[in-house]
């Protein structure tokens, strides 16, 4: 019999689950705030998935273009989103952004800088002005850097390669973590009153993604579990430009950048075909002939933008169109050409690592040819549901941010984002933990039972005499959310896709993983899967559910947005039976939200909508 | 689809050996491709760090055939058709299994280094730095912590004088903290006596293996070296700050 007393214990007052942007940023706060902090990372420190973020970070400083401010940047969120946003969040994200960047400044970040000194700022999808804070196109690795050496000296705890397994609950309440260390194989219990979940997506469920191992949707499937509500998961971005050749480096981000500082597509006839695929909803503020878009280039305030800056969703659509319709590159993308754009040493400036990445892996010299690219499963725009001012989720003590947490984005996310998603909405949940555990008047504590059993779920997998090989369950996911929940969906795919994963899900009750539990990768990956399981599971039955075609969900048999879609959110609960489903009527915005987000943009810059707000 | 030999070391702190494997190669795979191979067909329990998978975030450094490198961006075309490829783990630290090292040292020596301290921002709220003073300390900061510099400098490698050298990877980390525009505080007196600027023997071994192609040795070290000069030897340096009134910390 298992004796619970013999397992290490840690206890904090919060655990921050996740080191990434939102991480750091939520673990500093917690500790500015007096609590006991501790954090836990699958991986070293520095290494998570941020480290990947290329093109920068969106917040409406106006160094750059003076018109810019919140307002236009909430209703550019707004608009992206396809109005599925919750508004409050998409305005505390436009509204803090910018003293959230000049914090990472005041932290010992290196932006590259304007002509006065200040920090630059790049055009991006669906951004009207320049907007994004950027250090060349390793923005990322600056962000978590930047954090990472500012949180060592705030007496936060870091417990590196140390992977969650289990929220644990004391009533309805956190009460701590069940979680082991890759290097030794043993288990440890955080025992304390809140849990910040900042765990990322899930987008290893597909073959094709740009994201790395650790994305196996744990925050998400953990959350689940413990009776958390998720939301809108049906939102899966496909990321426009990844490399699409040699195979091994299939779906590795190229950035946002590269299109933001003048590159555009082409397909296999040389026809830059953006131009044939802008929506009304963009017709307005987008340049519709080539002479007009150069001119943009060249820094005409007056033209409008190229439409190869459309939002994500409608350019990873135009490309699988173009490579449908039998107009793609020979391996199966369309052209991205900024070498007959930009001059070498501009392009080799501004883009080091592109220029880095294409050369190494792919022989290919992007300041002379043109790269090939391809859609590639990149971001979830839905998660775990939470509140938009203290990010607590629908279980008390329970908190979540970045990716992991639904909201921000609605149905497509614009591209930088990401990262100020991370630092604004890290620091609110460590605001929103820090009230709720000074609120608390005596620590939630765990039973026996809970942990001594989701010991033995994870153990069986070593202990079992044979068994189903984990890796192998991994490329049959994969195959699956591929074929059935990909770029274009429909209800007959997606009914087989939830059919299938309910097979998949048999198969994975007796996987096996040979070799002791020491640093035992096969371990890892068994585990991970029951996350994955969940994660594809939620994200398959909400895309049947939504019978509209809205930002990056697009379905052949319904096409088009509705107007009544627009109302609802899906929201996913675990059930006494099994996974429930929910069309559940989304909050209207407030009426000066809805106003700006509705505005006309000349009559939001004149004042004429908004002119009130400050 | 080619046949392919390797020998992959495998063990954990009390020993281990080279392992051979034959597997699969297709066109335009990096050494890591073929590794995660072996591990979902031959091995699963094969213990490998890895991340980005695109240079990005210096995860899989590890030693081939005798190289420090990262798996990820070791192309197997870089290699002659039948030559055997041998991975081993990081010598320069200990092995915890397979490829895997303990690099909790290097995580300590940051730990050490006094956090950056900005002046005052200007009255309008900004801090003002212009390009050209920012684009050294850019360079460092593209630093991924790969640490095959720390696995190849002979001041750790060869002599193991962890105790008296931080490395490479902190020497540039503290030349960014020394070079960047805003920070107010004096880093060499430390930089010299507990950070070891003096033993680094200029052989740019860790310029060499830098996959961020870091100037480390020649834009970081060789600075940080002549401002101690500057500060502890150089008579001339000295005489004009007696002139001038200027004490400096020692």
């Amino acid at each position: 019999m298992l004796d619970v007393s013999e397992i290490q214990t840690i206890e904090h007052d919060v655990m921050v689950i996740g080191a990434g942007g939102a991480g750091l940023r939520a673990a500093i706060q917690c500790s500015a705030l007096g609590l006991d902090t501790g954090v836990i990372s699958k991986s070293l420190l520095g290494k998570a998935h941020t480290v990947m973020a290329e093109g920068g970070m969106a917040a409406a400083m106006g160094n750059v273009d003076k018109r810019d401010n919140w307002k236009v940047h909430f209703r550019d969120t707004m608009r992206g989103g396809k109005f599925l946003n919750v508004w409050r969040m998409a305005e505390l994200h436009a509204r803090q952004a910018p003293d959230r960047v000049r914090e990472l400044e005041e932290w010992g970040a290196v932006f590259d800088r304007t002509k006065e000194g200040l920090i630059s700022q790049r055009n991006f999808g669906g951004h009207r002005y320049p907007r994004l804070a950027h250090v060349g196109d390793r923005t990322g690795l600056e962000l978590i850097r930047s954090l990472q050496d500012h949180g060592i000296h705030q007496g936060i705890k870091f417990h590196m390669e140390c992977s969650g397994l289990e929220l644990l609950k004391d009533g309805g309440r956190i009460a701590g973590v069940l979680a082991y260390w890759r290097e030794t194989g043993r288990f440890v219990i955080y025992r304390c009153k809140a849990v910040i979940l900042c765990t990322g997506g899930g987008g290893k469920a597909w073959p094709i993604t740009s994201n790395s191992w650790e994305y196996t949707g744990d925050g998400i499937a953990m959350a689940y579990d413990a009776g958390a509500e998720l939301m809108d998961l049906e939102f899966t971005q496909f990321h426009p430009t990844g490399m699409v050749w040699p195979l091994s480096v299939r779906g590795i981000l190229v950035t946002e950048g590269v299109r933001g500082d003048g590159g555009i597509l082409k397909n296999n006839k040389g026809e830059r075909f953006m131009f044939n695929y802008i929506s009304e909803r963009f017709a307005p503020e987008t340049a519709d002939t080539v002479e007009e878009a150069n001119r943009w280039l060249e820094g005409d305030k007056t033209a409008r933008r190229p439409p190869e800056l459309l939002t994500r969703d409608e350019v990873a659509r135009a490309i699988t169109a173009e490579v449908k319709a039998g107009r793609g590159s020979p391996h199966g993308g369309v052209f991205l050409d900024i070498a007959s754009r930009r001059p070498a040493d501009f392009i080799r400036r501004k883009l080091p690592s592109m220029y880095h990445q294409f050369k190494e892996l792919a022989e290919v010299d992007i300041t002379k040819e043109p790269m090939e690219v391809g859609p590639t499963l990149h971001y979830f725009m839905g998660g775990i549901r939470v509140d938009a001012d203290s990010q607590e989720t629908t279980v008390p003590g329970l908190f979540a941010a970045g990716e992991c947490a639904a909201g921000l984005h609605g149905a497509n996310r614009l591209g930088g984002t990401s990262l100020s998603d991370l630092i604004v909405f890290g620091k609110l949940a460590g605001d929103g933990a820090g009230t709720y555990v000074k609120g608390l008047s005596e620590t939630p504590r765990a039973s026996d039972e809970q942990i001594t059993a989701a010991v033995r779920r994870a153990t069986d997998i070593l202990k079992r005499e044979k068994g189903s090989n984990p890796y192998l369950l991994h490329e049959k996911l994969e195959g699956i959310m591929s074929a059935r929940v990909g770029i274009v969906r429909n209800k007959d795919d997606l009914s087989a896709g939830v059919d299938e994963l309910e097979a998949l899900k048999a198969e994975a009750v007796d996987m096996k993983a040979p070799g002791a539990s020491q640093y035992n990768p096969g371990w890892h990956e068994a585990l991970s899967m029951r996350s994955l399981l969940i994660t594809s599971e939620a994200v398959t039955r909400a895309a049947l559910m939504r019978e509209e075609s809205r930002g990056a969900h697009t379905r052949t048999d319904f096409p088009g947005e509705s107007p009544e879609w627009v109302k609802y959110n899906v929201i996913i609960k675990k059930g006494a039976s099994g996974m429930e489903v929910e069309k559940r009527p989304k909050p209207e915005g407030p009426a000066h939200l809805v106003a700006l987000a509705n505005a006309k943009i000349e009559d939001l810059e004149s004042g004429k909508v908004g002119g009130d707000l400050t | 689809m080619a046949k392919r030999s390797f020998k992959v070391w495998r063990g954990d702190a009390s020993g281990g050996e080279f392992k051979s494997f034959e597997v699969d190669v297709d066109p335009g795979m990096v050494v890591l491709d073929v590794l995660h191979r072996i591990q979902s067909r031959q091995a699963n329990d094969l213990a490998l760090r890895w991340n980005c998978k695109a240079g990005k975030c210096g995860s899989c450094s590890m030693e081939i055939n005798g190289k420090p490198r990262l798996a990820c961006m070791t192309r197997m075309n870089s290699f002659g058709d039948d030559e055997t490829i041998t991975t081993q783990p990081l010598k320069t630290f200990p092995v915890i299994k397979d490829l895997v090292t303990d690099v909790s040292w290097n995580y300590k020596q940051n730990q050490r280094i006094a956090k950056f301290k900005p002046r005052p921002r200007e009255a309008d709220g900004t801090h003002r730095m212009y390009q050209e003073d920012v684009d050294r300390v850019q360079e460092f900061r593209k630093c991924i912590e790969c640490y095959l510099c720390q696995d190849v400098c002979h001041v750790i490698r060869d002599r193991g004088a962890k105790d008296e050298f931080v490395g490479p990877r902190f020497m540039i980390r503290l030349a960014s903290l020394e070079m960047h525009p805003l920070d107010t505080d004096d880093r060499i007196p430390e930089i010299r006596k507990e950070f070891g600027s003096g033993l680094c023997n200029i052989t740019r071994c860790c310029t060499e293996v830098c996959p961020e192609h870091i100037g480390i040795t020649d834009n970081g070290i060789i600075p940080l070296k002549e401002r101690v000069v500057d500060r502890y030897f150089d008579p001339v340096a000295g005489l004009l700050r007696k002139v001038r009134g200027i004490t400096v910390r020692k």
